[in-house]
C-alpha cells in the first residue's frame, strides 16, 4: 500500500458551477480513489460529482512568477469591472 | 417476539459497528480507516433507530441506551457472524459482505413490513447498506483476485467465517412467528437471493466456495461466540461504571 500513487480530488457541490479542487488520497487505481474520495470529501453531503486524476499527471507552471504572470498587472481593462455591464447579462 | 425481533435487527447493527470501529485509528490506510468509521457510524444510526423502536414496542421504559449498555451477552440477539473480531483486513472485508449481502435483500424485504416504523427504518437503512455492499463486494473482488497473498488471505477469511453464515437465513422462533404475522421477512426467499450474490461475487473474485455446509448457530437466542464478553466489557464499561454519564 506504500506504492500507492497519489490522487488529486475535485468536487462539484451542489451549488456548485465547476469541480473545485478539495485535497488529495492514496489510492491503487482510479475506482479505489472514487470510492476513496467518497469516503474522505463527501461525508457531509458536500457532493453531487467527483473527478480524481493521479497527481503525477498534473502539470504544475515553474516559471518565475514575475515574468509569467507580471505583464497582466498593468492591464486593467481586462477585468470584466473595467466596463459598465447591462442588467440582463447574468453570471459575470 | 415482535420485540425480540427488532433487537435481532437492531444488535446485528449494534455490534457490527461497535467492531468496525475498533478499526479506528489502526486501518490499513488514511482512506479506508475513514470507509470504515463510515459504514460503522452508518449501522449506529441503524442500530439507535432500531433498539428506540424495539425499547417503545416494549414498553418498559428502556431507551436505545439502556438496551445497548445494560444487557449482557445472552440478552443479545444478533448473529455470531458480527460478534467475530477484525483479525485482519480480509476477514473485515469477508464478514462485512457476507452481512451486508444479506441486510441488503433483508432490508429490501422489510420495505413491505406491516410494521410501518420497521418499513420506513428499513428504506432510510437500505440507501446505506447499498452502498456497504458495493464497498465489501469491491473489496472481495479486489483482494480475491489481487496478488497471490491477497488471494490467500481472503480465502483463509471466507473460510473461517463460512460457517457463520448460515445463520443469517436461517429462521429463529422469532423470524418464523415474526414473518407469518407479515413483519418479517420469510427467510427462504431471502436465502436463494443471498446465495446468489456470494457466488458471483466469489465467483468474480476468484475464491472457492467452501463445501463445509456445517453451520453454526445460536447468536439470534442469545448463545454466542466468548468473543462477544469481552467486546461488550469494553463497549458497556463507561456506562456501566457511571450510569447515565454524558459527555
Amino acid at each position: 500500500m506504500k506504492d500507492w500513487p497519489l490522487w488529486e480530488v475535485f468536487i462539484r457541490s451542489k451549488q456548485g458551477l465547476s469541480h473545485k479542487h478539495v485535497g488529495s488520497l492514496h489510492a491503487a487505481d482510479a475506482q479505489m480513489a472514487l470510492e476513496n474520495a467518497r469516503d474522505v470529501y463527501t461525508r457531509r453531503n458536500e457532493g453531487i460529482s467527483i473527478w480524481v486524476v493521479e497527481s503525477a499527471h498534473i502539470h504544475a507552471s515553474t516559471e518565475d512568477t514575475e515574468a509569467f504572470f507580471d505583464p497582466a498587472n498593468d492591464k486593467i481593462y481586462r477585468h470584466p469591472t473595467f466596463y459598465d455591464l447591462p442588467d440582463a447579462v447574468k453570471h459575470m | 417476539m415482535h420485540f425480540q425481533y427488532l433487537l435481532q435487527l437492531g444488535d446485528n447493527a449494534l455490534i457490527l459497528s461497535q467492531r468496525l470501529g475498533e478499526w479506528c485509528g489502526h486501518g490499513p490506510v488514511l482512506e479506508q480507516d475513514i470507509a470504515m468509521t463510515n459504514i460503522a457510524l452508518d449501522l449506529l444510526g441503524q442500530a439507535r433507530m432500531l433498539l428506540t423502536h424495539a425499547g417503545e414496542l416494549e414498553g418498559k421504559g428502556r431507551s436505545e441506551d439502556t438496551l445497548a449498555y445494560f444487557r449482557d451477552a445472552h440478552q443479545f440477539h444478533n448473529a455470531l457472524l458480527v460478534e467475530y473480531p477484525n483479525t485482519d483486513w480480509a476477514y473485515t472485508i469477508a464478514r462485512q459482505f457476507f452481512f451486508d449481502a444479506f441486510a441488503f435483500h433483508n432490508y429490501q424485504a422489510l420495505l413491505q413490513s406491516r410494521d410501518e416504523r420497521l418499513a420506513a427504518i428499513a428504506e432510510k437503512s437500505l440507501k446505506e447498506t447499498t452502498y456497504h455492499l458495493r464497498y465489501s463486494s469491491e473489496w472481495m473482488v479486489r483482494l480475491g483476485d489481487g496478488t497471490e497473498t491477497s488471494h490467500q488471505k481472503m480465502q483463509a477469511a471466507v473460510d473461517a467465517l463460512w460457517m457463520f453464515t448460515g445463520e443469517l437465513t436461517t429462521p429463529s422462533e422469532a423470524d418464523r412467528l415474526m414473518a407469518e404475522a407479515g413483519i418479517a421477512p420469510d427467510l427462504s426467499k431471502i436465502k436463494p437471493l443471498w446465495e446468489a450474490k456470494v457466488n458471483a461475487i466469489l465467483e468474480e473474485a476468484t475464491l472457492t466456495k467452501p463445501d463445509n455446509n456445517w453451520m453454526q448457530s445460536g447468536g439470534k437466542e442469545g448463545r454466542h461466540t466468548e468473543y462477544l464478553g469481552y467486546m461488550l466489557a469494553e463497549m458497556q464499561h463507561l456506562q456501566r461504571t457511571y450510569p447515565g454519564n454524558e459527555w
